[in-house]
């Protein structure tokens, strides 16, 4: 029913514009602001701040240099991402690339973990350079229709909507002028899966303890979809997942003596891609 | 002649339908189909251990395709094997591994690329074949791109993991004559890269040719 009060524009424009300083949980901050980075990063850097909700997506650019930071809020966000080269994103994120090269399946902080996210030409398009989450996926993908539907219900269900991850990077990459054929594998950040010597996966989905995080740099300029959607492979009936922070600062490139860069031969040779890609 | 006087032809046993399509696809070269809902393809690794990689499209809109990811969701498990529904990125069943007899098959490898060489390998390898040149050549005159490129399935190849996650492509587990069938699920582009790579044993360090044959 309208309301006899916004009958006319001029009020219609006052009960909107009434609107604007409200404040919920999830939402960006603009200009950015956050009292808690890290060491040494200042104010003056920082770039983005923003809380992902329950079932929400963000698109950002990130420059060469820019540190990305996730942060788990509740304990029971995942994050899935889809990874551009800002500038030709026919370039972007290789999950399989990304494990075999590093001969490892798993990314994180442990001895032989991947630290690198590869594109599918060779080059590095972000590095872990911390994480105290070390429950990631690089094989199950994101939730669809079909199957979030058959899972929790079709579109709306008690005033609640069942969003999905695929749904999510589409918007997404739409939002960057991009279509379908350009969303491709993804991998999720806070929700692990461990592969057992069958092949079977286990998903572990926690819930986890508040406050984990993950801090990437963004090793080429880069365009982001970030969707926060629950775990494929979560097993709970109930459509479950928790509040996801960004926070992003600038940062200088990544120096030659870097151990991150230098870690393993092959990474060597992927930042060696990158850097003879900027050499113009 | 009489199909009485044919040879008895082991690679074709267990294949019910009239045969449609019979043909070899040499070493290191790619390969593109339809195969209609309904219609089976028998992939015959011929000399044994030769990894053949695979996408699959929807014919009706191949913006609908093959993805490793719901695949391995969906049945819990990364190995490919009997029974598997190779599934595309809407979560729908592509075409099922109705019979093989190899063990398992890999879908998390991918494909290899002049540009995955320069990090696995090095950059002398530059001018070697790859796979993903492969895919572009065959994808090209049908109007795809490399954006239509994806995950893919590894017929052939092992790829197994390990407790701490150490993962990588090691000596096959196929042998001469041994065969995967994949019965199509809806009308579908199949394209195929008959792997070029020299590098590592997912070929025997040796490619060779494949044969395809279609079943109705």
């Amino acid at each position: 029913m309208t309301e006899p009060q916004l009958a006319d524009p001029i009020a219609a424009k006052e009960h909107a514009r009434a609107m604007g300083s409200t404040v919920v949980e999830n939402m960006p901050v603009l200009p950015p602001r956050a009292d808690d980075l890290p060491d040494g990063v200042s104010q003056d850097d920082l770039i983005w701040e923003e809380t992902i909700a329950p079932g929400g997506y963000a698109i950002r650019r990130l420059n060469r240099g820019a540190r990305l930071r996730l942060i788990d809020l509740k304990g029971d966000a995942c994050a899935g991402l889809q990874i551009f080269n800002a500038e030709m994103p026919t370039e972007r994120l290789n999950v399989a690339d990304t494990v075999k090269v590093q001969w490892n399946g798993y990314l994180g902080q442990a001895e032989g973990q991947g630290k690198l996210l590869l594109s599918d030409m060779g080059r590095v398009l972000m590095s872990f350079i911390a994480d105290d989450a070390g429950t990631h996926d690089c094989f199950c993908g994101t939730s669809n229709e079909e199957g979030s539907s058959a899972k929790y219900g079709k579109g709306e269900k008690a005033g609640r909507y069942f969003l999905n991850g695929r749904d999510r990077f589409l918007l997404g990459v739409g939002k960057h002028g991009l279509s379908a054929k350009d969303v491709h594998p993804c991998i999720n950040l806070f929700k692990g899966a461990i592969v057992e010597e069958d092949g079977a996966i286990t998903p572990q989905i926690g819930p986890f303890d508040p406050g984990r995080q993950v801090i990437l740099r963004a090793e080429m300029d880069l365009m982001l979809v970030i969707a926060n959607c629950p775990h494929v492979l979560d097993p709970r009936d109930e459509w479950t997942v928790t509040p996801l922070r960004a926070t992003a600062w600038r940062g200088s490139c990544t120096a030659h003596d870097d151990p991150v860069r230098n870690e393993t031969p092959e990474g060597q040779r992927a930042f060696l891609n990158v850097e003879d890609y900027y050499r113009r | 002649m009489g199909t009485d006087t044919l040879e008895a032809d082991p690679q074709t046993d267990g294949l019910t339908g009239e045969i449609i399509y019979d043909e070899t696809v040499p070493a290191r070269h790619f390969w593109v189909h339809e195969v209609k809902q309904g219609e089976t393809l028998r992939i015959v690794d011929l000399r044994g251990n030769q990894a053949v990689d695979l996408l699959i499209y929807s014919a009706a809109d191949d913006t609908e395709r093959y993805s490793a990811q719901d695949t391995v969701a969906a049945q819990g498990n990364l190995f490919l094997k009997k029974g598997s529904v190779l599934r595309s990125n809407e979560g729908r069943a592509m075409m099922t591994i109705t019979g093989t007899s190899v063990a398992y098959h890999d879908t998390i490898g991918g494909a290899c690329s002049v540009e995955s060489n320069s990090l696995r390998y090095g950059h002398f390898t530059k001018s070697q074949h790859a796979c993903v040149e492969n895919y572009l050549k065959a994808s090209l005159p049908n109007g795809r791109t490399k954006r239509d490129i994806v995950s893919n399935i590894n017929f052939f190849m092992n790829v197994p993991v390990m407790e701490d996650g150490s993962l990588g492509i090691v000596d096959g587990i196929s042998a001469a004559g041994l065969t995967v069938d994949v019965r199509a699920q809806m009308d579908v582009v199949v394209m195929v890269s008959n792997c070029p790579q020299i590098n590592n044993p997912c070929n025997g360090f040796n490619p060779t040719p494949v044969r395809m044959i279609i079943a109705k």
